[in-house]
């Protein structure tokens, strides 16, 4: 990829070390081994199974359906929970996990009923935001899962677009209970060991919380606000 | 919007700040339940004070290397095909933002809630060009159809409406014809504004905290206006502080997770968003082009003074939330788009002190904002220091401040006129009570019986008191 333009930036920088007193930083500044540590000690020795406790409670502080299944019932447990947004189309990443999980069978079951299901497709453009846009229900996985938060972390990628969290009227995330972490601190680790092996990350990582909301008018919180109205998760739990 | 809100001088926007009933009890009703579920956030991390320890330490350490990270981000960003102009004032900003506004041929520029393009009134200039700006966040676009009604709080900016007003503002200006309810409005808005978000040529936002290592920046928001804003239209902007960078995704984590709970006590808010550079090679949806504007506007002159740690502050508006001076005077008040506390640190840094020299003295200097700042900025410190500054430095007390001061120490100087002083007392101000209390008062008091009564001055003085006494005993 062609590097990006600098402008000002020498004289800007020396403003800045005349300030502080002292010259330019030149030689890498070294990140210090901070004295306080806190952020290890939430949920530090839970189990699997008591960070998914921790994910259900925060999940109904935060408007955020739980269910739990397993991978051969994960299937039905789509069906109930799409049927009750009474969707007529379903927008989908296009992620090898939805193969391996058996949920395109699902999708093509509901092509069959008259869903209209649309996987992303990075081959025709812009048209996968028209149809993310429109549809009712958005699916996608969850890359890593924070039980402290209710937060599912969400890498982007080719078949991974940033649409299909965010412009259906209902989300939904599937989570393999192997997901799931205590917290960011995690996550961030995570994205951190990533950069420095590889050199890059992915261009957008989203940190989901739940659906969308606001408390502008008078401190009264409004569920679902310009991305999704309502989210679920559902937890595999046997992956 | 610059950072400065209007022409009226301080006392006469507290006035009107003290006359507004419902600004007042909003403020009251906010401040309750942003304290009170920030105190809870805290609680139940159980060590707060250690990670005020840390989020202090991390502050300190990054400014003081600030010129290393922000190069580090740079290279990063512009690995990744990203552009970054490095702007010394507002004016170079908005050149750069407008610049690239005009090569786009921008017709239509959707923005999510920023304080630092409000500090450069960067709509205005892009208004001038011929672009339409639509704010997408809640409640900047609420302000922006009132014919551009200022923010009176940083995470609330709407705070001062009631639901009424806004149902009338979105009848007016946008043909609303549905209930005040707060759900039907906010539907409303995600309406109107999805077919922006969706026709926008360029998308601008703020920064939270860009991060050094991978030349990203991060969007912290619960509408998902942000996330819209970067990924639907193909060119983005983001303005950015100086300061607003952490070393890596590590110190991400401990500042955004003190921002969630401080702001709003929530453990993390809707939607944290990393973004880094363009879209990559074969993403639908993202911008094709990156910009990165950092902007000084000042910050520099406050590096390597007395009031360095008033950079490390991270916007999250905990020490507006505990602060009894705004409780009372409200956002507007304070004439800056930076109220509270760490307005009246900020505003005259920023705007100096011919503009701003009154709000070091809108304090009570409780430290209730110290107590609350979770990077352990010592706010009212600060304020001191800046009472200081314009007293010695600037000889800018106020006239009246001094009249008092001089007429005190001339007073307790002498026994005598100490005592006829406190003994005339009551005869003075006799014509002025009522009721047992004074309820009009004259001169230096007015202010205060203006909005409360005042109570009727003792017949009696301390002295007269202590030397009737029995001993020993009560009267």
């Amino acid at each position: 990829m062609k590097n990006g333009a600098v402008h000002n930036k020498e004289q800007f920088l020396n403003q800045i070390a005349k300030s502080l007193g002292r010259e330019r930083r030149t030689t890498p500044v070294a990140r210090p081994q901070w004295k306080h540590q806190p952020q290890w000690n939430v949920l530090k020795n839970a189990t699997e199974d008591e960070l998914l406790d921790v994910l259900g409670t925060q999940c109904d502080r935060i408007h955020t359906r739980v269910e739990t299944t397993t991978c051969l019932e994960l299937n039905n447990m789509l069906t109930t929970v799409i049927e009750h947004f009474d969707a007529k189309s379903i927008v989908s990443w296009d992620d090898p996990r939805f193969k391996e999980y058996g949920i395109n069978d699902y999708y093509e079951n509901a092509g069959r009923a008259g869903v209209d299901v649309h996987i992303w497709d990075p081959s025709i453009g812009e048209k996968n935001i028209i149809i993310s846009e429109r549809a009712d229900v958005g699916i996608t996985f969850a890359d890593i899962t924070l039980a402290e938060s209710g937060t599912v972390v969400l890498f982007s990628d080719n078949g991974k677009g940033r649409s299909v969290s965010l412009l259906p009227t209902n989300y939904i995330a599937i989570i393999p209970k192997s997901t799931i972490v205590p917290r960011m601190t995690q996550a961030t680790h995570y994205i951190h060991k990533m950069e420095q092996e590889n050199g890059n990350v992915p261009s957008c990582i989203n940190f989901i919380s739940g659906p969308s909301n606001s408390a502008d008018i008078e401190m009264n919180l409004v569920v679902g606000v310009h991305g999704p109205i309502t989210a679920t998760y559902i937890v595999v739990t046997d992956r | 919007m610059p950072m400065k809100i209007g022409d009226v001088e301080f006392f006469g926007r507290v006035d009107k700040g003290l006359r507004n009933s419902f600004m007042r009890n909003a403020v009251v009703s906010a401040q309750e339940r942003l304290k009170g579920a920030k105190l809870n956030a805290a609680e139940e991390l159980g060590d707060w004070e250690e990670w005020r320890n840390l989020s202090e330490e991390i502050r300190q350490h990054t400014l003081e290397n600030l010129d290393y990270y922000l190069e580090e981000l740079t290279e990063n960003v512009c690995k990744q095909g990203g552009h970054v102009f490095f702007a010394q004032t507002a004016e170079e900003a908005n050149e750069y933002i407008t610049r690239v506004s005009k090569e786009k041929k921008a017709k239509k520029i959707i923005k999510s809630k920023s304080m630092v393009t409000e500090e450069i009134s960067m709509n205005d200039a892009l208004e001038a060009l011929g672009c339409e700006v639509i704010e997408s966040d809640l409640g900047e676009y609420i302000l922006q159809l009132d014919d551009h009604d200022p923010p009176s709080h940083i995470v609330a900016p709407a705070l001062h409406k009631n639901k009424e007003q806004i149902r009338e503002t979105f009848s007016e200006k946008k043909g609303y014809k549905k209930t005040s309810k707060p759900e039907e409005l906010a539907l409303f808005a995600r309406e109107q504004l999805r077919a922006d978000f969706l026709s926008a040529d360029i998308g601008i936002t703020g920064c939270n905290f860009a991060v050094a290592e991978s030349g990203a920046i991060s969007l912290v928001t619960n509408e998902g206006n942000a996330r819209l804003s970067t990924s639907l239209p193909k060119t983005q902007i983001t303005v950015m502080g100086m300061e607003r960078i952490v070393p890596t995704w590590e110190e991400l984590d401990i500042l955004v997770s003190m921002l969630c709970r401080s702001a709003v006590g929530q453990k993390l808010t809707s939607y944290i968003t990393g973004l880094i550079g363009p879209k990559d090679k074969g993403d639908v949806d993202g911008p094709e082009e990156f910009h990165l504007v950092i902007l000084d506007n000042g910050r520099s002159n406050i590096l390597g003074t007395e009031f360095q740690s008033a950079l490390h502050c991270i916007r999250c508006a905990a020490c507006i939330n505990v602060c009894p001076i705004y409780r009372h005077i409200g956002g507007h008040s304070y004439g800056s788009i930076y109220p509270g506390p760490i307005g009246a640190v900020l505003s005259p840094l920023l705007g100096g002190y011919e503009d701003y020299k009154e709000l070091p003295y809108a304090s009570s200097l409780c430290a209730a904002c110290t107590e609350a700042c979770p990077v352990k900025i010592p706010l009212h410190d600060l304020l001191v220091k800046h009472r200081r500054n314009i007293v010695e430095e600037h000889g800018k007390g106020t006239f009246g401040e001094k009249l008092a001061m001089r007429g005190f120490s001339l007073a307790a100087s002498s026994p005598k006129i100490f005592s006829m002083g406190s003994k005339s007392a009551p005869t003075v101000m006799s014509p002025f009570i009522k009721d047992g209390k004074v309820k009009k008062g004259p001169g230096p008091i007015k202010p205060w019986t203006d909005i409360r009564d005042f109570p009727e001055p003792s017949k009696q003085s301390f002295r007269e008191w202590f030397k009737k006494r029995d001993k020993g005993g009560d009267q």
